[in-house]
């Protein structure tokens, strides 16, 4: 069927969920994390760890679930690892991110060598698009669990950091480490624990990538999402439910480019290929002002302190 | 740093100091002469991807490996080494630890200014360079260049393409609008229309060699436009084979042979034989002949070859296919024969005159041949 030019708007449909899916799991992660008072910088080194973890499971057990599982374990521990580092007193959070950003590649580079070239079971689809006699249009809405599972997560998370006592003490210590030691919280803990689990989701997010779209693993796969996702974290201003709208967001415009070209739109695709960063870079002169401080910021965050 | 800087200084001056010795020897004539022949020829080769991407690294690697068998060649090789001064590094180690004679740095952006700098200090040693940037008298004698044709066999597998596609649309995802990718998409393009006169090629270029994502999105961009054939110039064709074998449509192969990603429809593919020149390289060394600075060749001289067909190809496709290789093999077939236009309109070649395949004017392609949707402009 003929679609011209619905075409693109098809592809950035599917595109905002295809590529929007490991942005929406690597930024609820750096959302936690963030929220108790730590960047974590090595998420981009926890994504190829996860997508080489999933992938390499997924081909020995011939269970692509149990990959996406081991997937965010593999992230967790670099989490909690990062967070042990950064509990010692004067140790930078930046500083060990890129290490562990560096430590994270460079590992699952050295241990994926053998995964290039074989094939791993790929993770199931579902049909949402069965409805439709248009076949571009279910193409596009055949989308993974995975997104539906951010959905919830997303969700979830922005009502367990609101509404439940584990939530209150996450964002007590993201906003001053004094008062929560003065209430008497662990806050190293506390911090290891939210910076674990926000490993954990971003392992998923790199599972996601080499287990369903663009299902492959190869060195090139990442290509600094991890990195894009701490950026998206601060365009989403801390809130778990902002951040599954700005991934499907930048999933989109990320889909623009090569769709554009699809019907003749030939000049300019550096350009259409950089809308993404465009757009991040518009909306925070956007919404910056001298007379207010940014809404929702955790204050222990070293970048504002 | 300073150290480092200090060995630079006194690389260069052992370089120059060594193309002196060797200019009053008079000549600077090839390694051959400079080391016995009952050595084993060392040869280093130097990859910018993984060696087993399933694409341009892994072709090269698996000439390397077909040369690292003989008993009389020691063949080491680095992967992954970017085009920055670190390429620069690799092969003076190479160099100077592994004693190589002969170095492959097999990427396009190796040469200039990488290669240009280390290949003086260095005056006999050879560095060979793949693709099709050298040119006499510029640049140093101990540098040479190899390319094959591939576009021959991408000419074959669009005659394969243009026989099965029912839409009479094709796909084409390309990293870089860049001479040998133009040739490529011309060549895919041309065999199609060579059998189907109305078939177009869609081209969608993604900006760098490896962008899985992105070339996952514009296969899929390129499946919704309604093109059922899709082939590709980028490092590692694996997501675009396996999206197109899930989006349902025929795909055609690069660089080596990726049929066991889409069994269903990989249709042919357009390969590098890496293997034949580096064997041929190996053996001139050894005899202590002169090493041609140029080398080029196609499917005629085994340095690329057509994938076996897949079983859907019908048998009249598989015919006008092999007709039109076997006109290659013997040196009859000529691509870019006017009159030929671009897709702007634009007469490039006119009636009556030919471009051979070995000309130097299409190795500056800058233009997109009549039936190609897209731009070579960014």
């Amino acid at each position: 069927m003929e679609v011209g030019w619905w075409g693109v708007l098809i592809a950035v449909l599917g595109g905002a969920i295809r590529i929007g899916t490991p942005f929406l799991f690597v930024s609820l992660g750096e959302c936690l994390t963030e929220k108790s008072g730590r960047i974590n910088l090595g998420l981009e080194g926890t994504l190829v760890m996860g997508a080489m973890t999933g992938y390499a499971i997924s081909l020995h057990s011939g269970s692509p679930w149990l990959g996406v599982l081991c997937a965010g374990l593999a992230g967790a521990v670099l989490g909690a690892l990062h967070s042990w580092l950064c509990s010692y007193q004067r140790v930078n959070d930046i500083a060990v991110g890129i290490a562990m950003m560096l430590f994270g590649t460079g590992l699952a580079f050295f241990l994926g060598k053998p995964y290039i070239q074989p094939s791993a079971p790929r993770l199931p689809s579902i049909d949402l698009g069965g409805w439709s006699n248009v076949p571009q249009l279910t193409a596009a809405l055949q989308i993974n669990a995975l997104f539906l599972i951010g959905i919830v997560v997303a969700i979830t998370l922005g009502w367990i950091l609101k509404n439940t006592s584990w939530g209150l003490k996450v964002r007590v210590v993201g906003e001053s480490a004094d008062a929560a030691r003065a209430l008497g919280l662990p806050v190293d803990r506390i911090r290891i624990l939210s910076t674990a689990q926000g490993g954990f989701l971003a392992g998923i997010g790199g599972s996601y990538l080499s287990l369903y779209y663009p299902f492959n693993w190869s060195e090139g796969l990442s290509s600094g999402q991890g990195l894009m996702a701490v950026a998206l974290v601060i365009f989403a201003r801390w809130q778990p439910l902002a951040c599954l709208w700005v991934s499907l967001l930048w999933g989109g415009a990320a889909a623009l480019g090569p769709s554009l070209q699809s019907v003749g739109i030939t000049y300019g695709y550096y350009i259409f290929n950089a809308i993404p960063y465009i757009m991040t870079l518009a909306v925070m002169i956007i919404t910056c002002s001298p007379r207010r401080s940014l809404v929702g910021v955790p204050h222990e965050l070293t970048v504002t302190r | 740093m300073a150290a480092s800087r200090k060995l630079t200084r006194r690389q260069v001056l052992k370089g120059t100091a060594a193309a002196g010795a060797l200019g009053m020897l008079g000549g600077l004539d090839w390694v051959g002469q400079v080391w016995g022949a009952q050595d084993k020829v060392k040869m280093g080769f130097i990859f910018v991807g993984p060696r087993d991407d399933y694409g341009y690294n892994q072709a090269h690697f698996e000439g390397k490996s077909a040369v690292a068998k003989l008993d009389w060649v020691k063949a080491f090789d680095e992967e992954k080494v970017p085009e920055t001064i670190e390429v620069q590094k690799t092969m003076e180690s190479m160099i100077k630890l592994d004693g190589a004679q002969v170095l492959f740095p097999t990427s396009f952006g190796y040469f200039d200014p990488h290669i240009l700098k280390v290949a003086p200090q260095f005056p006999n040693i050879l560095f060979l360079h793949c693709g099709g940037l050298y040119q006499e008298g510029k640049h140093p004698k101990n540098v040479g260049s190899y390319f094959g044709y591939i576009d021959e066999a991408q000419y074959v597998a669009g005659i394969v393409a243009g026989g099965m596609t029912k839409s009479g649309k094709l796909g084409f995802v390309a990293a870089k609008p860049i001479p040998q990718v133009l040739r490529n998409i011309n060549n895919y393009t041309l065999g199609a229309r060579s059998i189907r006169p109305n078939c177009t090629t869609n081209v969608i270029f993604t900006g760098d060699w490896s962008l899985p994502v992105r070339e996952a999105e514009a296969t899929n961009s390129l499946v919704d436009q309604g093109i059922d054939v899709i082939t590709c110039h980028v490092d590692s064709p694996k997501v675009v084979m396996t999206t197109a074998e899930k989006r349902g449509i025929y795909c055609t192969g690069y660089h080596c042979n990726q049929a066991k990603l889409a069994p269903r429809g990989y249709l042919t593919g357009a390969e590098w034989n890496w293997a034949k020149i580096y064997m041929d390289y190996a053996d001139m060394i050894r005899k202590g002949q002169k090493v041609p600075n140029l080398v080029r060749g196609g499917l005629k001289e085994g340095l690329v070859r057509v994938a076996d067909y897949n079983k859907v190809v019908t048998d009249s496709v598989r015919k006008q296919a092999d007709a039109a290789k076997a006109k290659f093999m013997s040196g009859a077939m000529i691509v870019y024969k006017g009159p030929i236009k671009d897709n702007t309109g634009r007469d490039v070649i006119p009636a009556g005159k030919q471009y051979v395949q070995t000309d130097i004017w299409l190795e500056s392609m800058d233009w997109l041949v009549e039936g190609v949707i897209g731009s070579t402009k960014s």
